[in-house]
């Protein structure tokens, strides 16, 4: 019904693939996505009923509001509840819980906090409320991170002063290689998000596919796409190659949309980041660069940059072991009982591309 | 990371800045900043994400993948 | 580069929510939850124990019986695509009448209104309220109105659409008489029975929350509010009210909260078909936009109906005959297995469990 979209929900197209998949797997191969959108599809289509059982599919960090560190939840929340201040934010992080409350709760205290689809909608809340100070919660991997880029630039063009950017901005690839040289890890190969690369291209990925020697398959997200970028997975894995190939080749070109890396280089630096339940990865995150260091969150709050500290917190949520494959939340002995949707232990349950919350709620059959 | 939905461009606003399209999904119409495929037309399918176009649908490739697919028996190489 | 992880976990839970939430009105499990653990806790006889949308009251054997409901309209914004809160109003609590199988006759409308509501707007309301109920031949016998002092938190979006600087609340309260051959209840419910659906989903859902997040579509994405009275009728004119088992509208929570308070309560399973289901190209498109799952998306003018299998093919037929049900579609049986579950094939011909969500969909951008 939706031309581009519905031809890859087709039944006979993933039960083909299902076949050639079954039948050219011989290794137990254990495959990682990274990426929220891919975990959704995964769970929501069953998509592991159409595999081998020697194929295991990992879910790795790909939620950037599953691994915001709860520091900087707690610092959005802290300015929502200033005078005069309205907090802006993606719909995916209102319900992630920070050290002690979610900005859900915080806006039935009466918080002025809104849910945007588009960052250029923040433009005309600014605009419309002059008076008042304008946070942005700007979240997001590789491919928000360039339209939250887009937006900065315009508010510099427009010379739009009462809007500061508290951003939580995350790359893949240093993901990818922080988890491969883990010695632990059990990765074999990666699906790469397809969206991401439609941004930033596939080319910081073949270093990583050399050094490590793991097939990095660009996959897209829809039931065939992904079944495609398994299928294409295991085919290198069975010959031993390692290469990145694109199966998303509709949308994704090697060098990526030069425009939106663009305004990304413009905009934002290359920074050390923190993921929660996961640590500190160098040069995985985006932050405010040049001129538009003006936009901070931190020259309004200059108080609060110590706040941001590594959490530390020890407790039975095993959030962090889900996010980089090493368990399952069927592992964690707090699933579907201490820990649901309704009163979560950690991100990762509360956020609808949370590893555990599509779990549960797309929940298998016994 | 990161939901984006194919859209039919039904028109695009070549003075506006930043530059803006009527990008139909399904029937349900949307304004979308194309400022990044500058050199797509109406009538071409984009990718869109957060209210942005990230890129044209190439559709010979997505008929060629389709393709793929369907004749995925015959499927030995890796590309 | 190493990796230093030291698996930072999540830090500590929120647990109860010891405010009420907006996601307590939500439709989802949060909403059963505070059911089930407060008013419960309090309210109980046998004629709430029925659990249906409304109450079916049975004075003596000698006259009909009577069904009673009650409901509060809280919509925001208050004017949205396809209608406002008094339409709304008016077909809700005559649709909660329709389903438990009566003949809606009179209704009471109580408004709650801020101070500073402009007259005009109130007007409006009120002729949609008098147009809804002729339309429906429901007397409006009695009423009330209240004025409180406004404590509106102005979002500058609904400022826009509406230019409103105060709230209006509606109660309708709604009495009926029970069809003689229709005796509703979950518990009738059979393995085999039929599983009817009126019409398309997800269309007002995505119609008020494309008005309250200001994301404008410029076709407009119109509201299903609509009476279902007529639709009942027919099936009892028809002579099949007897075949009827239960009948629900789904409205918050979409089509899937529905079907799992049918499953819960009758303690049987559901088995339905994503096939068979009617959507609108433009709803999926704005749910695909979303990120949205439109079985869980709000619906305010169609019915399901739990009919006796072998006259499921006659009753649709008669659904069929009237313009608010053209696109109804038979989508499911009830089973013996997976009991109090509600399961759907996918379009890639596999199963899922569709259970409850927590709260309200928020749009994500993952």
């Amino acid at each position: 019904m939706l031309k581009h979209l519905s031809e890859y929900r087709n039944a006979e197209l993933v039960k083909d693939l299902s076949e050639k998949i079954k039948s050219v797997s011989t290794g137990n191969w254990r495959i990682m996505e990274i990426c929220g959108g891919q975990t959704h599809a995964i769970m929501k289509y069953n998509l592991e009923e159409f595999l081998p059982d020697n194929i295991k599919l990992l879910h790795g960090p790909g939620c950037p509001v599953c691994v915001t560190p709860a520091s900087k939840i707690d610092l959005a929340i802290y300015a929502s509840r200033q005078k005069d201040v309205i907090l802006i934010s993606y719909g995916d992080m209102l319900r992630v819980p920070g050290s002690s409350t979610d900005l859900l709760s915080v806006k039935a205290d009466g918080c002025d906090i809104r849910t945007i689809y588009s960052p250029l909608e923040v433009i005309s809340i600014a605009e419309n409320n002059p008076d008042k100070t304008i946070i942005f919660f700007a979240i997001g991997f590789e491919t928000t991170a360039s339209p939250n880029a887009h937006l900065i630039s315009l508010l510099d063009k427009k010379g739009i002063k009462n809007i500061f950017i508290l951003s939580s901005m995350f790359r893949v690839p240093p993901a990818i290689e922080f988890l491969l040289s883990d010695p632990e890890n059990k990765i074999n190969g990666f699906l790469a998000a397809g969206h991401v690369c439609t941004v930033m291209g596939y080319e910081e990925y073949i270093p990583i596919s050399k050094k490590f020697k793991v097939p990095i398959v660009i996959t897209g997200f829809e039931p065939a796409d992904i079944l495609s970028g398994i299928l294409e997975t295991i085919l290198q894995l069975e010959k031993s190659k390692y290469e990145v190939v694109n199966r998303y080749k509709r949308v994704v070109k090697q060098t990526g949309n030069i425009s939106s890396k663009k305004v990304i280089e413009e905009v934002f630096d290359i920074t050390d980041m923190e993921w929660r339940g996961i640590g500190i990865i160098p040069r995985s995150g985006f932050d405010l660069k040049g001129k538009y260091k003006i936009y901070s969150f931190f020259n309004l709050f200059k108080e609060t940059e110590s706040e941001l500290k590594p959490d530390k917190s020890r407790t039975i949520c095993i959030a962090g072991e889900i996010m980089q494959g090493k368990k399952t939340p069927l592992e964690c002995k707090a699933f579907g009982n201490l820990c649901t949707p309704e009163s979560p232990l950690g991100a990762p349950m509360v956020s609808s591309e949370g590893t555990c919350s599509a779990y549960l709620r797309y929940k298998k059959l016994n | 990371m990161c939901l984006a939905i194919p859209g039919k461009i039904i028109s695009i606003e070549e003075n506006s800045n930043p530059k803006m399209a009527k990008v139909s999904f399904g029937g349900a119409i949307k304004n979308i900043c194309v400022d990044w495929v500058p050199e797509a037309k109406v009538g071409d399918y984009v990718l869109v994400h957060v209210g942005f176009a990230l890129n044209i649908i190439d559709e010979k490739e997505a008929e060629e993948t389709l393709k793929l697919i369907r004749d995925i028996d015959n499927t030995e190489e890796i590309c | 580069m190493t990796n230093n992880s030291k698996s930072f976990s999540c830090p500590t839970p929120i647990n109860q929510y010891d405010k009420i939430l907006l996601a307590h009105g939500g439709g989802g499990t949060l909403m059963h939850n505070l059911i089930e653990s407060l008013f419960k806790k309090y309210f109980d006889n046998d004629i709430l124990k029925q659990g249906n949308d409304s109450a079916i009251i049975d004075y003596d054997k000698n006259t009909s019986r009577y069904a009673f409901t009650t409901d509060s309209y809280v919509v925001h914004p208050i004017f949205f695509p396809g209608g406002n809160i008094g339409a709304l109003a008016v077909y809700g609590t005559i649709n909660d009448l329709s389903v438990s199988g009566a003949k809606p006759e009179f209704i009471s409308v109580s408004f709650i209104i801020e101070e500073g509501f402009p007259i005009s707007d109130l007007e409006e309301i009120v002729i949609s309220i008098k147009n809804a109920a002729d339309n429906t031949g429901v007397k409006i016998v009695t009423g009330d109105t209240k004025v409180i002092e406004s404590s509106y938190k102005l979002q500058d979006n609904q400022n826009k659409l509406n230019n409103i600087n105060a709230n209006i609340y509606i109660n309708t309260s709604g009495i009926g008489i029970v069809y003689e051959d229709m005796r509703i209840s979950p518990l009738n419910c059979k393995p085999g029975d039929a599983i009817i659906l009126s019409g398309s989903i997800a269309e007002h859902g995505i119609a008020v929350i494309s008005a309250r997040e200001k994301i404008e579509f410029e076709t407009e994405i119109k509201s299903d509010v609509n009476p279902v009275n007529r639709i009942v009728e027919e099936i009892e004119k028809s002579g099949y009210g007897r075949y009827i088992k239960v009948m629900r509208d789904p409205t918050r929570g979409g089509l899937t909260s529905t079907l799992n308070e049918i499953a819960k309560a009758g303690k049987i399973g559901i088995k339905i078909y994503e096939d068979k289901i009617p959507i609108l190209p433009e709803i999926l498109g704005a749910c695909e936009l979303f990120g949205f799952d439109p079985m869980y998306v709000a619906n305010e003018g169609k019915l399901i109906a739990v009919v006796a299998g072998n006259y499921a093919d006659k009753i649709l037929k008669v659904i069929k005959s009237l313009p608010e049900g053209n696109k109804a579609e038979i989508i499911g049986e009830i089973t013996d297995t997976n009991i109090q579950k509600v399961v759907m094939r996918t379009v890639l011909g596999n199963n899922r469990v569709l259970d409850m969500i927590s709260g309200e969909q928020l749009p994500r951008i993952c």
